[in-house]
């Protein structure tokens, strides 16, 4: 029913995830000593502006977001301005998230932050391009009936993927292991990570096996 | 009453079945052996024959020893192969043992050196010096420090004035404090650290060897464990420290004297993975060489060597070699090549006969025997009784032959050896094995009993309705299979074990039940057609992948690994916070949370029209929302009351933790104060603000009287209590006598206040207030139906709020259906007005949940007034939370009478005892027993055992008692909350719906208590699992088995405390349907 979309995304999926590979394969060629246990909060950094610039360019030439109403200048610097605050804000509210979970308060603030950044990265900034910054849609959008177009499914499919990978990733850390991908906030990263990757290859696979029973009210 | 009766009885035979599988499997587990605190003395030891010489005063054969032990020493490193050409890293790294064992054959003696499991360094240490065999559980009078008070060979050298200088494993310190003339403990605590025992060693123990300041010395090196910890046997550094070791013996016996011993021993082995701790020939075979610079074997390596030497016969051999009686408790028999075959000649130095030694030494186990079995009864008595017929044939045979002077017959001396070993068999059999059968037992009745409890969990209703008198055939199969079983053991063995009764009794009383089960199902599914419990479509990913099944599942899991068991407290709140959120995020999935009319989008016809109102969900969703707030920060603080194990390393305990009286800043101190009082108050004020707001603290009932007054005055006792106790000693002179009076009075008077409110509470539990309006009823007369009020204040606006109209003629119905005669009669009554009707059930558990909490404060320091205000509010929350989600999936709105409380609540109930089992500063292990708590109001110590261990119960699982009491609050919370967003007046009976459906209110409550039962018994049940599985852990006695302690004893309390929670509902019941039978005569006259 939505072949072409279906392709559109796999397509941008597949860009995306190379991006990834690329944000974490780059930095060992001009890092001397990078490695993504070694200097994590590097390897955060790289794969987090890759995906970010990555995604924002994919879905503003695939023309996913909404419909602006206005076209004058003064309402899209409006609405750059709010999408940067909801950023911002949605990168302290994940660091609040993780510090009640129970990541230490104060000491490695960086690293529990940078986790944060990470996920917002991964998760709010596809909010931002699907849906633009309209909070309630992003509500409305993580209902049973929500969603409204197949890239609502995908957006639920890989946030709900990021958010389980990085829950599941806090899982290996009590364990007396001793290995470096146990230390503060690698597992939960690379959970993260992980499970955003599995969303990338799922959503496309989900929506394309489920394309009979999926029907969305309107567009 | 009797309508209550089947719940209770259900339960209570469901928490047997439980206990009983719990007692088998602890049975099978745990071995438990008394200490005997009897120490030998020299007087004792006799010498045999004619000369009553004091034992200890006659010259031994050596004056010195050196007691090199190894750490995990095995076997298989001593030996020495030459014809191994490619040796492992740990093979052939010892040779200085075999050159010394081939070139001074009467000098050196190379043995494998059986440990008893377990096989951990602690448990050895015990072994070796005490003789005996110790168990996880030595009950003896320490219950709380690791010192070794049993009769042991160190305290055995101390008598003798020998001079006992030890260094190394600073294990050894903490079992024999000041027990060393000289002592150099080293950490051994960090497994990582290979060196710093060894070097720390070797620094001093050449000087001292020189030095002439010792008669015993004990080095215990750690790092050949240590290594095989971290890498394992097969590894290059392993290599390197047998070969420092080699160095090490080899320097040691160049610098030994003629009067000199030396052992060199392991004290276990280890596996091919360098674990110990287990029972595996590899964990149990260590090393143990024996070398003197004199010849000290007769003859070099004759036939009659043993094979193995068992550890525990190293006691009575050092001893009598050093010329000190074999302490009290030993099981072991002398190593008889070290003593001379025949009677020396008088004055010769050398020492004992082989015959000699042992008949000291059987002399001695049979006195240690007789004292054992004269405390405790766990040695089967027909051996016993064998045992003591063959000492005495022997003791006379040997009299005999001392006597006459002859020879003794060598027939003699190997049955004296013969004797020694059956008592120590016997003595292992009772105390150093599990017992597989009975833990296959017990966990199979456990896991049916987790599967009946789901069972009737589900079927509640069915059974319910069905069976008044469900109960006989399992009560009566069980009887009758527990009685043939005790016939069978009588008929096969000669006497009854109870606990194989029990078992029979367990497993019989299920069968019937199941069968019940499965005969139920059928007609359910033909009935109803909707709801077919078909196992094929439960077990599909999307009903198993739901998160109220995967938290518990990941729970239980976490049970099996060590590293989770020891960072349990955050475990769980992690587990309980992911839950939590899962509510708002599923009632979001579900559509529910939002208000439908907020999407414009949405009313296209695809879902059913909304039921609630959307101010109503908007109401309860911000209820909810910030509840959901409130909760999540009570757990992030609730994180900060944690006390810390020894197993984590860089954690500091929580400083609410130590008791007012060792602060030592004032002004801290002071603060502190503060800070409970004040959070004592706002759990009274809660309390009291809770029950003045529903209305149940108008009328003149003891429940009202206890919140009234006993409540407040409860709390200032505390109050009192805690300022008293925390004055320090010195500053208040003059009044030292009276603060010893109120240390005393305050908290026996807060005992006695509490009982009195508890009692007061199950006494007269109605907290409902009428007020007759026989002026008001000629205005109402005009309306077609009498008016019956339960408002919940005396406020106008809380009686609009809260009114409840027609409810009379409800009642009646329910009561007398037969009696209801129509509109005439209905006519002349007046309108009652009852406040508090509507929450009538919650009120009473909520104040005894309440007293209770403050009555266990008492029972923590101080500091946990903040904890218990955290408990209190986090109880509160889920409430809450509880409430509005079932508003808002609109599950009481729909179909009225049927009050089933969600998997996901009560998963997070249950999860948050142990959230708050750790937020009380408690820890499952035994050092973290808080033995303060038994010096509340006894601060001059206890007369029996009982009323100490019941304080340091409570104190010790005062979140289990408190949620499990409270369990049935998820029942009313809905009901009182739901009232509130009703405003059309047929939804505002509150918990009179409760009293309309009495076979949906019992139901509802049996199912409630089973599926916490269920929960709880399930974590039991993985962490008995965990303790059969992994019983060769390393971590077994330190993590598993005081975990599965802790969860069982919390299991039995939290069963305990849930089915008093239940008992005070049916209590409630009974008397409000007295009070309605005595106000319905009085309504119609």
């Amino acid at each position: 029913m939505w072949d072409h979309e279906i392709r559109a995304m796999a397509s941008a999926h597949a860009v995306i995830a190379a991006s990834v590979f690329v944000a974490t394969v780059a930095p060992a060629v001009f890092v001397p000593g990078f490695s993504v246990y070694g200097a994590h909060l590097l390897w955060i950094c790289s794969v987090s502006g890759a995906v970010t610039a990555v995604s924002v360019a994919v879905f503003w030439l695939l023309g996913v977001s909404p419909p602006t109403k206005k076209h004058t200048l003064g309402y899209k610097l409006s609405r750059l301005f709010r999408s940067c605050l909801y950023v911002l804000l949605s990168c302290l509210f994940f660091h609040a998230v993780v510090v009640l979970y129970g990541a230490p308060l104060i000491e490695s603030a960086l690293e529990t932050f940078s986790l944060a950044v990470l996920l917002t990265c991964l998760t709010t900034l596809r909010c931002l391009c699907v849906l633009g910054p309209n909070v309630q849609a992003w509500i409305r959008v993580f209902s049973r009936h929500g969603a409204m177009s197949v890239w609502d499914t995908c957006l639920q499919i890989t946030v709900a993927c990021t958010l389980v990978g990085a829950w599941v990733g806090a899982f290996p850390i009590p364990l007396d292991w001793d290995r470096p991908w146990q230390v503060w906030p690698v597992s939960c990263s690379l959970g993260a990570m992980i499970g955003y990757l599995t969303g990338l290859v799922a959503a496309p696979a989900w929506i394309h096996y489920h394309r009979k029973q999926l029907t969305y009210k309107c567009k | 009453f009797r309508r209550g009766l089947p719940v209770l009885s259900l339960l209570l035979w469901l928490c047997a079945v439980y206990f009983v599988g719990i007692y088998l499997f602890v049975g099978g587990f745990l071995l438990v052996r008394l200490e005997v605190n009897r120490t030998s003395t020299c007087g004792d030891v006799l010498h045999p024959g004619e000369e009553p010489g004091d034992f200890c005063r006659a010259q031994p054969r050596f004056r010195r020893a050196v007691v090199l032990i190894i750490d995990a020493l095995k076997i298989d490193f001593a030996r020495f192969d030459p014809s191994n050409t490619a040796p492992r890293p740990y093979e052939n790294k010892l040779p200085v043992l075999e050159e010394n064992v081939s070139s001074k054959p009467l000098q050196s003696r190379l043995y494998p050196f059986r440990a008893d499991p377990p096989t951990t360094t602690m448990q050895r240490i015990k072994g070796f010096t005490t003789g005996s065999l110790p168990t996880f559980v030595d009950v003896g009078n320490n219950f709380a420090s690791s010192a070794i008070l049993e009769d042991n060979l160190i305290h055995q050298f101390g008598q003798m004035g020998k001079r006992v200088v030890f260094m190394g494993d600073d294990t050894w310190e903490s079992l024999f404090p000041k027990k060393f003339y000289r002592s150099l403990p080293f950490p051994s605590f960090n497994v990582k650290d290979l060196h710093t025992v060894d070097n720390g060693i070797l620094q001093h123990l050449y000087t001292t060897m020189v030095g002439d300041d010792w008669d015993i010395l004990v080095a215990h090196f750690l790092g050949v464990d240590h290594c095989g910890h971290r890498y394992g046997p097969d590894h290059p550094a392993m290599a390197d420290k047998l070969t420092q070791m080699d160095g090490v013996i080899r320097s040691v016996i160049d610098r030994l004297q003629n009067d000199t011993l030396l052992v060199v021993m392991g004290d276990h082995g280890m596996t091919d993975t360098g674990d110990h701790g287990g029972e595996s020939q590899k964990e149990t075979d260590a090393a143990l060489f024996l070398y003197s610079p004199s010849p000290i074997f007769q003859a070099p390596l004759s036939q009659n060597e043993p094979d193995v030497v068992p550890q525990t016969d190293l006691v009575p051999t050092l001893a009598l070699l050093l010329g000190t009686p074999i302490p009290y408790s030993s099981v072991g028999q002398v190593l008889l090549p070290l003593f001379s075959p025949h009677q020396q000649t008088e004055g010769a130095v050398g020492g004992l006969s082989q015959l000699e030694a042992l008949w000291i030494n059987a002399k001695q186990v049979n006195r240690f025997l007789e004292t054992y079995s004269s405390m405790a009864k766990d040695i089967p008595p027909e051996s016993l009784s064998q045992l003591k017929e063959e000492f005495a044939r022997l003791s006379a045979e040997y009299f005999t032959s001392v006597k006459e002077g002859r020879s003794p017959s060598p027939h003699l001396a190997s049955s004296l050896q013969a004797y020694l070993t059956s008592v120590r068999d016997t003595c292992r059999a009772t105390w150093a094995r599990f017992n597989p059968l009975k833990m296959a037992a017990g966990l199979a009745i456990l896991a049916s009993a987790c599967l009946m409890c789901f069972v009737m969990s589900e079927l509640s209703l069915l059974l319910l309705r069905e069976n008044a008198s469900g109960l006989k055939a399992p009560v009566a199969v069980a009887l009758t299979v527990g009685v043939c079983a005790g016939a069978a053991q009588l008929l096969t063995r000669g006497y009854i074990e109870a606990a194989w009764c029990l078992a029979a009794c367990a497993f019989g009383s299920e069968i019937p039940f199941f069968w019940r089960a499965c005969r139920l199902k059928t007609p359910a599914v033909s009935k109803n057609g909707a709801k077919p419990l078909k196992l094929s479509r439960w077990l599909t990913p999307r009903h198993l992948l739901v998160p109220p099944l995967v938290v518990p599942l990941l729970r239980c899991a976490s049970l099996l690994s060590d590293s989770y068991v020891i960072a349990e407290g955050r475990v769980v709140t992690f587990l309980v916070l992911s839950l939590v959120l899962y509510i708002p995020i599923h009632l979001n999935w579900n559509d529910l949370l939002l208000p439908q009319s907020l999407d414009p989008l949405k009313s296209a016809g695809l879902l059913p029209s909304p039921i609630l109102s959307p101010s109503t969900v908007r109401k309860e969703s911000n209820t909810l929302l910030a509840c959901f707030g409130v909760l999540i920060g009570i757990m992030y603080l609730s994180l900060s009351f944690h006390g810390c194990r020894e197993e984590q390393g860089f954690c500091q305990p929580s400083p609410f933790l130590s008791p007012l009286s060792r602060l030592q800043d004032s002004q801290v101190k002071n603060l502190y104060y503060i800070l409970s009082v004040i959070s004592l108050g706002i759990c009274t004020y809660l309390l009291r603000h809770c029950l003045c707001h529903y209305g149940n603290l108008n009328s003149s009932s003891g429940t009202v009287f206890t919140a009234h007054w006993i409540l407040p005055l409860l709390s200032v006792c505390l109050a009192l209590h805690w300022a008293v106790s925390a004055t320090p000693e010195d500053s208040f002179r003059k009044l030292a006598e009276l603060i010893r009076m109120a240390q005393l009075a305050l908290p026996r008077a807060a005992f006695c206040l509490l009982g009195l409110g508890l009692g007061l509470i199950w006494l007269d539990p109605v907290t409902v207030f009428v007020k007759s309006r026989t002026s008001a009823s000629s205005r109402s007369s005009a309306l077609p139906l009498p008016r019956y009020r339960a408002s919940t204040g005396i406020s106008p606006q809380a009686e609009l709020r809260h009114l409840i109209p027609q409810i009379y003629q409800r009642m009646r119905r329910s009561l007398d259906p037969g009696e209801l005669s129509g509109g005439t009669e209905a006519d002349n009554r007046p309108t009652v007005e009852a406040y508090g009707l509507g929450t009538v059930y919650s009120a009473p558990v909520l104040l005894f949940c309440g007293m209770l909490g403050i009555g266990l404060l008492l029972l923590h320091p101080e500091g946990m007034a903040l904890s218990f205000l955290l408990l209190l509010l986090e109880m509160g929350a889920l409430l809450h939370i509880h409430a509005s989600s079932t508003t808002l999936s609109g599950m009481h709105g729909a179909q009225s009478g049927d009050f089933n409380v969600p998997w996901t609540t009560v998963v997070v109930w249950s999860l948050a005892v142990t959230q708050f089992f750790h937020a009380t500063g408690h820890l499952p292990t035994f050092p973290s027993i808080q033995w303060g708590a038994a010096f509340v109001g006894f601060p001059d110590g206890h007369t029996g055992t009982i009323l100490p261990a019941l304080l340091v119960t409570l104190n010790t699982f005062a979140s289990h008692i408190l949620f499990a009491v409270s369990c049935p609050l998820l029942l009313f919370w809905p009901l009182v909350r739901g009232s509130r967003s009703g405003e059309e007046g047929e939804d505002a009976v509150m918990e009179m719906r409760l009293r309309e459906n009495p076979q949906q209110f019992s139901s509802a409550l049996l199912q409630l208590s089973t599926r916490y039962l269920f929960i709880l018994g399930a974590q039991v049940f993985s962490s008995v699992c965990a303790a059969a599985i992994l019983r060769r852990h390393l971590m077994v006695w330190k993590v598993f088995a005081p975990k599965l302690m802790f969860e069982a004893l919390g299991f039995l309390v939290s069963s305990t405390s849930l089915l008093i929670g239940v008992t005070l509902v049916l209590r409630v019941d009974m008397a409000v349907g007295r009070w309605f039978k005595r106000l319905i005569p009085d309504a119609s006259r």
